[in-house]
């Protein structure tokens, strides 16, 4: 990229308005009185049943856990027809190959982290191998991890260029970044490493790892979302947004939904363009969707758990 | 734009109706006045409808008070006055008025209900904010009875004896709560009135003070139209008038109060401006212009409804606001995600119709949410006007309606003296990022209440009421005590 | 060598100038003792008009000047009045008091001046609040003057009555436009001498003098008066408070003797004061609390 593109690039980035939190607060608590019923909370949980990202990222995943997952992404509830599958599953590098062998002949993406995932604390040509072993494994999708700690420090051009050449490298794979908002502590700074993360070619902004609380609060997410509607109005391009972490509940996952409504549009409102990072939600939404269905509440038990 | 060519018909996602149940609630088909603890009927036997003006359908029958029934409501407010509540411990007023704060809030969600059915406001603002501020006004008004010593150090007070308190129809119930807590607490005994179209939530109160066992006479009720609230100004045993509307009235009133003694505190119209400089949170300050200027349809005694925006971010923020607009939810009011509800009555309705002509008419660009509106009932679309200046009518006179009028400036002190430049003085909002920038602002606005950053909040500890053709006298506070005091020199 | 006396010339005091009335009439007040006072200007609907455009121009400018600033500027009245004693003392005695009145009146003048100099930067302590609201915002209550204050001053008193109700609107941050008492009005223009060669900013204070009848209905009708004072008007007092609904002018009559020392207060400042609140939101950044 040019110097002078980037110059001009930061200075759209440092010309964003400021964000006061107390306002935010009381944005999303508004958001959180819609009340959705009916035709529009089945077609909701439906939708967010295709956008969840099931998710396991744990230092004890085996081929055996990644293989049950993989196969409740696609048999969510066999019990129950017509039920979508979630959208991807979202695992380790290293389990990108069996998930890949997993999912044959579905239409279940794989999505794997990677940057020296969670912390990011490694250097570039470590971070790009890493990149490089997912996409090669038959990774759809990386989730890469931006630098906190260059980012806090104020090294905003090693965070951009880090994200363009992480994205170079992924090739035809879509590149999600997580900004880990728990670690960067205030609305601004969200809004700033979301610009900074579209500008440099994200596909996706992220909130979090997963790892880190507070996770994707509806605050963050709000304010994500304004950042990807300021930059499609700027450039035209659309941003997928993927609230991940803490998003256990229907309610809050279509409290999600609603603000995508109401902020983005319809648009935006399908599994190429949001996606839920969860590895509990899927359960709770089958539950509610059985309920709306035949009207009485379900139990736990009768849900597979992976 | 090419993204926008694959939006697909069926990612649609509408709402469906999520109406608040009304089977709780309990609507009288006919209501007397409430006089001594007592539904008296009215002496001339007249009742007019109420209406809900979501769907122009009659609610109830109320009656219709004259100044002989007014007569009756003063003289039990006094008796009350002289027999027992100037004569119980401040402790027991104290617990009198704390007990219906909380007989409020158990019968919060009737209260809420019938509100949104009276008055057309949306059931998410009665619920979250008109039946919650009402109940906690009672509730820090309460606190206040034996602690009266402490609002006016070193300066003796003394309660002023019979209230008469005429309200509006914006807030029925919330403007009870705001003129008859301080009231109380106070000392004095009250006779309330009302504004016609919304009675109900005062008359439910009505039912409260009785179940509360609060004595009787303390608190009157007395329904009526603009002749009742005559006599009661002109009654000679009133002390004093507290009243919320419009200036035309106030000033009546005020006309009225010559040469009797009588005090008064008035809190009456607005114009109010709504700054938003370069530097302002942007997306926050697009929500407090919705709250400014579309809570409660704009019926807001101090509605943001002058929006001064600085000239280098003008478009961006119409844009935004434009956008913002289009996400709200106009039609019945009892539905949970109603954001605006019904006018509250045909004639309000036609005044803001004028306006918008009127706006129209003197070339100013207009802009309206999509859609249509219900078949029954009053309403009207959440309104803009750009290129609106600073003469025009639109921008000088209060709507009372969802009818915004944007200016833009280049300039602190141009800003400053286009917001001062009104005969009100009511409120006013300020957004930037910038501290030193707030604090200039605040301190030269002549306004009564001014957010920084925010807007349309109300809180029982906060003080509300005007600077100028605003009215005079405090709401809310340890400063709304004054008004129900007189200070012994 | 003459010893010819030198009359003085009483004129009005508008917008720190001494004007003689626009309309050149006058009127010759008589004392008790039958001895005609002077030729004193008979003020026109103009000079008060004139008088109400220099205070609105003074008005955010003194309002503007910190508290203790403006307490400065009105101790120094208090020496300037102090040091003029004699003068004040023979005026007193020619319109009518005796000597022991004329040392009274005098000395609780000197007081009032003082007790309302030192209230300047502390009304707003006693008057103004933190409001704990139930939402994150952080909410405050102060006093803002309420901006030009007409002043018809007690008819019985030659000065302690228009200084018992200048002081206090001009501690709070107001300017006034003052009329005179209508017989007793020489010591009201020597005050405004005093004024002027105090630190009191020009149009900040601004006298009259004329008839009470027919200055006070303009006073009360004037768009751009913002409070309207007086002792009891008697029979012009309901048709004064009903011309002051035009512009809802807020109006307070006193009915104090202020000649007693306690006839002075803070609800004289208060009165002339608007309360303003003012809203701004707490973020609540992180999770840490003040808990250590």
């Amino acid at each position: 990229m040019l110097e002078s593109n980037k110059h001009s690039i930061f200075q759209t980035i440092n010309a964003a308005s400021p964000i006061d939190k107390v306002g935010v607060e009381e944005r999303v608590a508004r958001f959180q009185t819609r009340s959705i019923k009916d035709d529009a909370k089945a077609q909701g949980l439906k939708m967010v049943l295709s956008m969840i990202d099931l998710t396991t990222l744990e230092g004890k995943d085996t081929p055996g856990k990644v293989k049950q997952m993989c196969f409740k992404a696609h048999h969510l509830h066999d019990l129950h027809p017509n039920l979508p599958q979630v959208a991807a599953v979202c695992v380790y590098p290293s389990m990108v190959a069996i998930a890949k062998q997993a999912l044959e002949g579905t239409s279940v993406k794989i999505a794997s982290v990677a940057t020296a995932f969670p912390s990011g604390q490694s250097n570039l040509e470590i971070k790009l191998a890493d990149v490089k072993l997912a996409v090669d494994s038959g990774a759809d999708e990386i989730d890469m991890v931006i630098s906190r700690g260059k980012f806090l420090s104020g090294e905003y051009n090693f965070v951009f260029d880090e994200i363009a050449m992480i994205k170079e490298a992924c090739g035809v794979a879509r590149l999600k970044v997580i900004l880990e908002t728990g670690e960067l502590c205030t609305l601004d700074n969200v809004r700033k490493a979301s610009d900074i993360a579209m500008y440099a070619g994200a596909d996706f902004i992220k909130t979090s790892t997963g790892k880190i609380q507070p996770a994707a609060t509806m605050q963050v997410t709000y304010t994500m979302l304004l950042a990807i509607k300021d930059y499609f109005e700027a450039t035209g391009k659309m941003i997928g947004m993927k609230p991940a972490g803490g998003i256990s509940t229907s309610k809050l996952a279509l409290h999600n939904l609603v603000m995508v409504n109401e902020i983005l549009g319809p648009n935006w409102l399908h599994n190429e363009w949001f996606r839920f990072g969860a590895s509990s939600l899927a359960n709770d939404v089958l539950m509610q969707i059985l309920k709306l269905e035949s009207g009485s509440y379900q139990s736990p038990n009768y849900f597979t758990l992976d | 734009m090419e993204n926008k060519k694959n939006a697909s018909e069926d990612h649609q996602w509408l709402y469906s109706p999520s109406l608040e149940s009304t089977s709780h609630i309990e609507i009288k088909d006919k209501y007397e006045l409430f006089i001594n603890n007592e539904w008296i009927a009215p002496t001339s036997n007249k009742y007019f409808d109420t209406i809900n003006p979501a769907d122009e359908k009659v609610l109830s029958k109320i009656a219709w008070a004259n100044a002989q029934d007014v007569d009756k409501a003063v003289k039990a407010a006094r008796k009350a006055y002289d027999e027992v509540w100037s004569k119980i411990s401040a402790g027991d007023r104290s617990k009198y008025i704390f007990r219906l704060a909380r007989m409020m809030q158990e019968k919060a969600r009737e209260l809420a209900v019938i509100e949104t059915l009276d008055a057309g406001k949306p059931i998410r603002e009665s619920r979250d904010i008109d039946v919650p501020l009402a109940c906690n006004h009672f509730f820090y008004y309460a606190g206040w009875a034996d602690k009266l010593d402490y609002a006016f150090p070193n300066q003796k007070t003394e309660s002023l004896g019979v209230v008469g308190q005429i309200i509006p129809w914006n807030f029925p119930l919330m403007m009870a709560a705001w003129k008859i807590a301080p009231a109380l607490a106070a000392g004095n005994t009250v006779v309330l009135k009302p504004a016609e179209t919304t009675s109900l939530t005062a008359l439910k109160l009505a039912e409260i003070i009785k179940e509360a066992g609060i004595p009787p006479g303390v608190i009157n009720i007395i329904t009526g139209h603009g002749d009742t609230g005559e006599a009661l100004v002109k009654h000679p045993d009133i002390n004093k008038i507290a009243f919320t509307g419009s200036t035309q009235v106030g000033k009546a009133i005020q006309k009225a109060l010559v040469g009797t003694g009588k005090r008064s505190t008035l809190e009456l119209g607005g114009k109010s401006a709504n700054i938003i400089f370069d530097d302002a949170p942007i997306d926050q300050a697009v929500e407090g212009i919705v709250n400014g200027i579309f809570f409660n349809q704009g019926h807001v005694c101090c509605a943001g409804s002058r929006l001064y925006v600085q000239e280098n971010i003008a478009e961006k923020l119409v844009e935004k606001l434009k956008h913002r607009m289009k996400s709200l939810i106009l039609g019945n009011p009892l539905d949970k995600n109603t954001d605006i509800g019904a006018i509250n009555s045909r004639e309000q309705l036609q005044t803001i119709e004028k306006y918008i002509q009127i706006g129209i008419q003197e070339g100013s660009e207009i802009f309206q949410c999509e859609g249509a509106l219900p078949a029954n009932g009053f309403y009207c679309k959440p309104t803009i006007f750009t290129n609106v200046s600073q003469s025009s009518v639109l921008s000088q006179e209060e709507i009372f309606g969802p009818v915004l009028t944007i200016q833009t400036f280049r300039t602190i002190d141009e800003v400053i003296q286009k917001a001062n430049n009104s005969p009100y003085g009511l409120a006013a909002g300020v957004w930037t990022d910038k501290g030193s920038k707030i604090f200039n602002l605040t301190s030269k606005l002549k306004a009564g209440v001014v957010w920084a950053n925010t807007y349309n909040k109300f809180d029982p500890a906060s003080p509300f009421g005007g600077y100028k053709e605003s009215g005079f006298g405090r709401e809310g506070g340890m400063h709304g005590l004054g008004a129900y005091l007189k200070i012994i020199k | 060598m003459s010893n010819l006396e030198v009359l003085k010339t009483y004129k009005l005091y508008i917008g720190g100038a001494f004007p003689r009335t626009e309309s050149g009439r006058f009127y010759a007040p008589v004392s008790k003792q039958g001895e005609v006072l002077g030729n004193i200007c008979l003020s026109s609907r103009k000079d008060l008009r004139n008088a109400v455009v220099a205070a609105r121009k003074a008005q955010g400018p003194w309002e503007e000047r910190s508290a203790l600033n403006r307490s400065q500027i009105l101790y120094r009245i208090a020496e300037l009045f102090s040091d003029r004693k004699e003068i004040f003392l023979k005026e007193f005695q020619k319109q009518g008091s005796s000597l022991e009145e004329a040392v009274l009146e005098f000395s609780t003048t000197l007081d009032r001046i003082v007790y309302y100099a030192g209230w300047c930067d502390k009304y707003n302590q006693v008057l103004s609040s933190v409001n704990p609201v139930n939402s994150s915002h952080f909410n405050f209550s102060t006093c803002e003057p309420m901006g030009i204050v007409a002043l018809i001053a007690p008819q019985n008193t030659a000065l302690i009555g228009l200084v018992s109700l200048i002081l206090p609107a001009l501690a709070g941050g107001n300017t006034l436009v003052a009329l005179a008492s209508e017989n007793l009005p020489i010591s009201a223009i020597s005050f405004a001498e005093v004024l002027n060669d105090s630190d009191v900013p020009a149009g900040v204070v601004n006298i009259l003098t004329g008839k009470q009848d027919e200055i006070a209905p303009i006073m009360a009708s004037h768009m751009d008066i913002n409070a309207l004072i007086s002792s009891d008007l008697g029979a012009i007092e309901n048709a004064i408070a009903e011309a002051c609904i035009d512009n809802l002018k807020r109006k307070f009559t006193y009915t104090e003797d202020f000649n007693q020392p306690e006839s002075q207060g803070l609800t004289f400042i208060a009165d002339l004061q608007e309360i303003k609140t003012t809203w701004h939101p707490i973020e609540n950044i992180g999770g840490s609390t003040s808990t250590y």
